[in-house]
């Protein structure tokens, strides 16, 4: 399961040192390219966000940080909506990552450590998710949703975003639990734990690492997620819906404080978690 | 303890089957059937609606040309990544980190920071004009210049979703022991070859899951279409939205949220055909 | 202290029956040995006596208790796993401790006992590092300090010695076997290895496909092997069958005639490698030498008694070359009588 990064390297000195320079110059130019490539957006969007109108006007632009200050950032957050907004979608985010986590993790466990009819039945369930365009199951739940007094609120948009992130919390899980040797929940019990104990002494801190990691991957599905957060909310909007909303009549550079500001918690989440991310990805594609 | 505690193992699954019927398997037959509702009983007369709309034929053109062109450049540049990354000795995790950033960001966010390159006094312009080649601001994503609002689009989606690809392959990539192209490269195998004959047919299982995921997720695509062309540049489920939440139109709505689903469905069915690996071919 | 009573267990997995009524003693402070090859059963019958399994049918009584229905936690004993199961996230004096913490022993209490423990096992030195930063060795000490910390009537010990390489194992089983006569735990032990079933158990339960073959002391059941597995399974090299054919109380082998136990049959002769010696030349029942192997202690001679693999063990003194043809001469009394129809010792008469 911990499959990191890292663990890539070791089939690589020797052949690196046999590369010969001109093909090293090479894979180092394309490589700084494709970083480029990868980062440059991020640093023009993050330039609008800090350089407020006149920078977003400025005519030819320069590339360097000139004239940046918070002020542009703290006006965008000023504005009616856009704090609601934020709060809007940490609460849709912490309430998919308590559903996910909550829902998934036991199901990985079932799959994990046991065998019973109908479990390939219930993994079909979980894959055949990944064959529809899931956000767009949001149409419908709109009716259901108003009766049931779930529009227009943070928790509902939270409800569909779990439908997305459930199938990753449930394989990711269960590959997590895979990886925690059997005997040592059966030493527990012998020493006198019964499941539950055992479950939480032993198999628990050990999952601890890749469950967080779950979490972060559930947050930033919902974080990210644009078209049932549209559908789902009015008033209470999450920050997407907030942006996608005011996006043809905001002015450019409350755009790029609004996009700067739903990226960055993302690079930090990716950046936390990419010891697991290859792992998770891994099992989940299988 | 089999005999004793079988229903453990439902109790646990019970409630994510619950979760996953109520808001995904019930929502599902919902849209089928909201497509197919209308005043005089089930009709095709949300599908006419829907195909008789002026953007119908253009978002269906838009979406198919933009998956056709974004997805196979997605999945050659991710090759390209992953097989670069590999042959790093140093900074191996500072390159895996950033080349996956884009993998945590919206489409959203991504349509907003090609936003800022491309707008009329956006970055491109400023490089273009240092050089000498447009002599003031040009607009690149109005309605007038739909093949650079294309491209600009296509851009995006590649900058924003090449991550994933390359974060499946690479976990695929780890799953195939070195052993194998070492064995090939004793018998002489050039690494054209040792890529294609080797690295690519025990990479199929992978490839086969992130083309289904980005072809599923193309189909989807809205935002970074919304953030850099408005609605000049009409697709399906971009179209879904507006029915819904503009026009108030559920039905229609519907029609376009199977329409997309239909196409997914299709997709999928082809790749699992296509690149079918039966299991005693893996490792 | 407590004995243990396994009457008649049933296991099935699905259709595969793993075991077929199994019944077993062992008394109280004895060592038994469950040996056999993998896929026999011992694996299982150890975890249903464990209670991490459960039986299709039959009981398990340990100290005049019922515990067939009864979860691990409740019955009274302690085990040792074949990966040391020592928790990762936990010191070492935690992982000694578990047990006790869980009888929500005093402090004073636990502190005095995970001494005591890692005492006998000699693992005082690294009480506070986690297992992580331990050999396998010293977390198989860990392992079986924990499992003596509580005190268990009952030790269960499944294959602790098969992941450490042999140097370590031999060291690792005579100190398990001072440390255990000191404990006077009754301990079922499961291994696939008869030197250490042979060194460590009071009694070896040989069991195959499912079922008990034989039990009885290290040496009833290497010197006089109840079944024609037990003796193929035990010793090394194997115990020689040699077919014969009995007629009017008398088999052939070679130009020597014995005296069979049965009156006429189809029968083997078990001959321990070691039970055969060189006969002055031309004497004794032919042995055609076909590969000498000198081993240091012995030399491990492979041929063929009347066409038939044989293996004998001669003093490394002895000259004998591949390709001879020498004579032995064997001790009656020490051949096993096998029926070559059932496979079962007969009894001498």
């Amino acid at each position: 399961m911990t499959v990191s990064a890292s663990e890539l390297r070791e089939p690589a000195p020797s052949r690196g040192l046999t590369l010969p320079s001109a093909r090293r110059l090479l894979l180092w130019t394309g490589l700084a390219v494709l970083l480029a490539w990868v980062l440059v957006p991020i640093y023009f969007v993050a330039l609008g966000a800090f350089g407020g109108r006149l920078g977003v006007f400025r005519w030819p632009k320069s590339i360097w940080p000139t004239d940046l200050s918070l002020a542009p950032m703290l006006q965008f957050l000023a504005i009616e909506g856009v704090f609601n907004a934020l709060i809007n979608s940490l609460i849709a985010a912490g309430s998919t990552v308590l559903l996910s986590v909550a829902l998934g993790a036991p199901a990985g466990y079932a799959l994990a450590r046991y065998t019973f009819p109908g479990q390939n039945v219930y993994r079909l369930l979980v894959l055949l998710t990944r064959a529809f365009p899931l956000a767009i199951l949001a149409l419908p739940l709109t009716v259901s949703f108003i009766r049931m007094g779930l529009y227009d609120t943070p928790f509902g948009v939270s409800l569909i975003h779990t439908v997305l992130a459930l199938p990753f919390a449930v394989l990711v899980t269960q590959s997590l639990f895979m990886g925690i040797p059997r005997e040592y929940e059966e030493a527990a019990w012998v020493f006198g734990c019964t499941r539950f104990q055992a479950f939480l002494k032993v198999v628990l801190p050990l999952a601890l690492p890749g469950l967080a990691a779950t979490a972060i991957f559930a947050f930033v599905i919902s974080w990210n997620e644009v078209f049932a957060a549209s559908i789902l909310t009015v008033r209470e909007r999450t920050l997407t819906a907030y942006l996608l909303k005011i996006l043809s009549e905001s002015p450019l550079h409350y755009r790029f404080a609004g996009g700067f500001i739903l990226i960055l918690p993302s690079v930090l989440f990716i950046f936390a978690i990419r010891k697991y991310l290859f792992a998770v990805w891994g099992i989940a594609s299988k | 303890m089999p005999a004793r505690t079988s229903w453990i193992p439902y109790a646990l699954i019970a409630p994510s089957v619950a979760f996953l019927g109520a808001l995904f398997l019930v929502p599902l037959v919902q849209t089928i059937w909201l497509s197919f509702a209308t005043a005089d009983g089930l009709t095709l007369a949300n599908y006419e609606r829907m195909t008789g709309d002026l953007n119908f034929s253009l978002a269906v053109r838009n979406t198919f040309l933009l998956t056709l062109v974004v997805v196979p450049i997605q999945v050659a540049l991710a090759l390209a990544m992953a097989t670069m990354v590999s042959k790093l000795e140093k900074g191996r995790d500072l390159a895996l980190w950033i080349l996956t950033i884009p993998l945590g960001i919206s489409d959203l966010a991504a349509g907003l920071a090609w936003l800022a390159l491309l707008q009329n006094t956006g970055y491109l312009n400023s490089a273009l004009y240092a050089l000498g080649l447009i002599s003031g601001p040009v607009g690149w994503l109005s309605q007038e210049t739909p093949w650079s609002l294309f491209a600009a689009i296509v851009l995006a989606e590649i900058w924003r979703a090449t991550a994933i690809v390359l974060v499946i392959l690479i976990a695929g990539l780890q799953l195939i022991p070195k052993e194998f192209a070492e064995a090939a490269e004793i018998f002489g195998a050039k690494p054209w070859t040792r890529f294609r004959k080797i690295t690519l047919p025990l990479l199929k299982p992978s490839l086969q899951s992130a083309l289904i995921l980005r072809t599923v997720l193309a189909f989807e695509v809205f935002a970074v279409v919304y953030a850099l062309g408005g609605r000049n540049f009409p697709v399906l489920a971009g179209e879904a939205y507006t029915w819904q939440n503009e026009n108030q139109n559920y039905g229609v709505a519907a029609a376009y949220a199977v329409l997309i689903m239909g196409i997914s469905l299709a997709a999928t069915a082809v790749y699992l055909r296509v690149l079918k690996t039966r299991p005693e071919q893996l490792p | 202290m407590a004995d243990i009573v396994i009457d008649r267990v049933v296991k099935e997995f699905g259709s595969f029956r793993a075991l077929k009524e199994v019944s077993l003693n062992a008394r109280d402070g004895e060592f038994v040995a469950l040996l056999g090859p993998s896929g026999c059963g011992k694996t299982t019958l150890l975890r249903i006596i464990a209670g991490l399994e459960t039986q299709n049918s039959g009981r398990v009584v340990i100290g005049g208790r019922d515990v067939s229905e009864l979860p691990p936690r409740k019955r009274g004993l302690a085990m040792v796993f074949q990966n040391y199961a020592v928790f990762p996230h936990m010191t070492v004096f935690e992982n000694v401790a578990f047990g006790l913490r869980m009888q929500k022993t005093s402090e004073a209490e636990v502190k005095r006992k995970v001494g005591r423990s890692a005492a006998l096992l000699h693992i005082e030195s690294y009480l506070d590092r986690y297992p992580a930063k331990l050999s396998g060795g010293q977390r198989q000490r860990v392992a079986v300090a924990r499992a003596l910390a509580v005190e268990p009537a009952v030790l269960l010990m499944d294959e602790p010695l098969s992941n450490l390489d042999a140097l370590l194992r031999l060291e690792l089983r005579t100190e398990l076997k001072a440390v255990l006569r000191e404990a006077g735990t009754t301990t079922i032990y499961v291994t696939h290895d008869q030197t250490e079933a042979m060194g460590l158990a009071d009694r070896i339960a040989v069991m195959y496909g499912g079922k008990i073959e034989q039990i009885g002391t290290p040496l009833e059941v290497y010197a006089t092997p109840g079944t024609r597995f037990v003796g193929g399974f035990l010793g090394s090299p194997p115990m020689n069958f040699i077919r014969v054919a009995c007629s009017e109380g008398a088999a052939r082998i070679g130009n020597i005639t014995l005296p069979c136990p049965v009156a006429s049959s189809e029968m083997e002769i078990g001959l321990r490698a070691e039970d055969a010696s060189l006969a002055p030349i031309g004497s004794g029942i032919g042995f055609d030498v076909r590969v000498v192997e000198p081993m240091g202690s012995h030399l491990l001679l492979t041929g063929s008694i009347d066409g038939q693999l044989t293996r004998i063990v001669v003093p490394p003194t002895a000259k004998v070359a591949a390709g001879e043809r020498v004579g032995l001469t064997v001790d009656p009394s020490r051949l096993t009588w096998i029926d070559g129809a059932t496979g079962r010792a007969v009894v001498r008469a």
